[in-house]
């Protein structure tokens, strides 16, 4: 059994629901995401159009995360999915060094690295990934690719020479496939990141790398203490007092 | 908005994606590769001076070469602790070894050599020193075992080796970033280990004999016209893919690293050259001084560089 994905990104609409699906499923931190949904803009005016790509990991058959870690915190299940035991993790990053699709980021809340796991948790228990079944239009496809009568690989044998995958000159064997992509939605240098042309904000690139509040000295010892970082967590969010909607409240009586 | 005219129309703007990591490994990770550098470099440079010339040319050499390359390697290993981002759990490396890893390979190669540099500092140290802590069981006993030093030494240079190489294989598994991936890099860790090797020991050399210095000039001018010459030549004349070229468009002119590149280059590697080439034919002590200086700062910068710019572009 091989697991694989593939993303029809004629159907996908952008409508992010299964980023937040993946969010909530996983308890994605704040500031990190496991899978990711980017808009591109191609074309010249008035001959534009906005292109949608789901990102997330491509559960390589040949894994440089697998083989840089050196603690074997990232392994392969049977199933063929990349999984991680964060508890074995030490943090050295060169997970994040050594995928080419920088599908890997370090937990803020458990200073450890962490990606998408196609759900093992979900596969285990006979469920669907949390973003296949959240999708509207069904263009996340999940199954098993060794398997020729599954969705996925029926998907797969009707539109050959259609079929990508991210990055093949990189030797990873993705597991991870796209119909509908191209140069411009697949190859990061295709595209350029440009100030001021984000929908909604212009933050590009993150400050820092984990908890902004982990200093080194808490590196060593937050194993020993604990706690230092519970306001990260994203229930700390949830709970927290809405001091400014009771200030407009009030204020808002007075007119 | 003036960027408008600058977007070629063969390329797609980014207008919704989530913010990306910048400097994944930073300075940390420069020093540390620095300081191993230095740590395997004056074991490296202090052997062949042991094979070419006398103890006697070289009096402090038995025991500074050791606490040099113990001090360097103490703070490369300080710094890959404090790097991680769980270092209270390093020692998983050695509970759970994953031997495909050079990281856990390097980590093991390097505790050992570590080891092995910090018994040699020891028994050279109180060698050195007879007089010192005389009622000390530590020190003498470090002076009983004082054959020890000779007996361990090869095999201490043999591992230095691997130690100061093992770097460009953890950075060619990190296949993201294709830079770090040129065969090269092999050869360019060697060549920086003697560089700053011999430029640490000729900081040290000032009561050895005019034929010891005289190698140590040379050492330094080898190494950093080759490993020079294999940065000019990567940069100018290699084939280069999409990734690599990218990426040095950081230390081309305009480039946001292009001052500290050729900062480099110019300390590390121009101003030692020539300094140390004429300083073959007749000494000058503080101009060496000052070559092994600019050569420590150049390197760092050069290492800084190399570093950091595949990082700058987007994977995703």
């Amino acid at each position: 059994m091989k697991l694989g994905f593939l993303v029809d990104l004629n159907l996908c609409m952008g409508c992010k629901g299964c980023e937040i699906a993946c969010k909530v499923e996983n308890e994605v931190p704040l500031s990190s995401w496991r899978l990711r949904v980017k808009y591109i803009d191609i074309g010249t005016f008035p001959d534009t159009s906005r292109s949608f790509t789901p990102l997330r990991c491509n559960h390589c058959e040949n894994a440089p995360c697998e083989r840089i870690c050196p603690v074997s915190a990232l392994h392969y299940l049977d199933n063929g999915i990349v999984n991680i035991d964060s508890s074995r993790c030490i943090g050295c990053a060169g997970c994040m060094m050594a995928c080419p699709y920088g599908a890997i980021y370090m937990d803020p809340e458990s200073n450890t690295a962490d990606k998408c796991t196609y759900c093992a948790h979900r596969i285990e228990g006979g469920l669907m990934p949390a973003c296949v079944v959240a999708c509207p239009v069904e263009a996340n496809i999940f199954g098993d690719v060794e398997d020729e009568t599954s969705h996925i690989s029926r998907y797969i044998m009707e539109h050959q020479g259609a079929v990508q995958v991210r990055k093949p000159e990189k030797h990873t064997n993705p597991k991870h496939y796209y119909v509908g992509g191209g140069n411009q939605t697949l190859n990061p240098l295709a595209h350029e990141r440009i100030e001021g042309y984000g929908l909604f904000n212009n933050i590009t690139h993150l400050d820092t790398l984990g908890d902004p509040h982990h200093s080194i000295l808490d590196r060593f010892l937050t194993p020993i203490f604990g706690g230092h970082n519970d306001h990260l967590k994203n229930e700390s969010f949830v709970d927290m007092p809405n001091e400014a909607g009771h200030d407009s409240h009030e204020e808002g009586g007075h007119h | 908005m003036d960027h408008v005219s600058t977007i070629e129309a063969t390329k797609a703007v980014v207008t919704l994606d989530v913010a990306l990591p910048g400097i994944i490994w930073g300075w940390m990770i420069t020093l540390n590769m620095w300081a191993k550098s230095i740590g395997t470099g004056v074991i490296l440079v202090g052997a062949f001076l042991l094979y070419r010339h006398k103890k006697e040319d070289m009096p402090n050499l038995r025991w500074m070469m050791p606490l040099i390359s113990f001090i360097a390697l103490n703070v490369f290993l300080l710094f890959t602790l404090v790097d991680l981002h769980q270092p209270l759990r390093m020692v998983n490396i050695f509970l759970h070894p994953h031997w495909t890893s050079a990281i856990t390979v390097g980590a093991w190669m390097a505790s050992l050599f570590t080891g092995l540099v910090t018994l040699m500092a020891l028994i050279g140290f109180f060698d050195a020193h007879p007089d010192l802590r005389r009622h000390c069981p530590l020190a003498n006993g470090c002076r009983k075992v004082s054959g020890l030093y000779e007996k361990v030494f090869p095999f201490v240079v043999f591992l230095a080796l691997p130690v100061t190489m093992y770097t460009a294989i953890i950075m060619a598994q990190s296949s993201a970033r294709e830079l770090w991936a040129a065969p090269a890099e092999v050869i360019q860790m060697l060549l920086a280990a003697f560089m700053v090797g011999s430029a640490s020991l000729i900081l040290i050399s000032g009561n050895w004999s005019k034929e010891a210095k005289r190698d140590l000039a040379l050492i330094l001018a080898l190494s950093v016209m080759f490993s020079f010459l294999m940065y000019m030549g990567e940069y100018f004349f290699s084939y280069k893919a999409a990734e690599v070229e990218a990426t040095l468009a950081y230390i081309h002119y305009g480039g946001s690293y292009n001052l500290q590149f050729w900062s480099a280059m110019v300390l590390g590697y121009i101003i030692p050259f020539f300094i140390a080439w004429g300083s073959l034919k007749d000494e000058n002590r503080i101009m060496m001084k000052f070559a092994a200086v600019t050569t420590l700062i150049g390197l760092y910068l050069a290492k800084s560089t190399w570093l950091e710019i595949p990082q700058m572009i987007p994977l995703s």
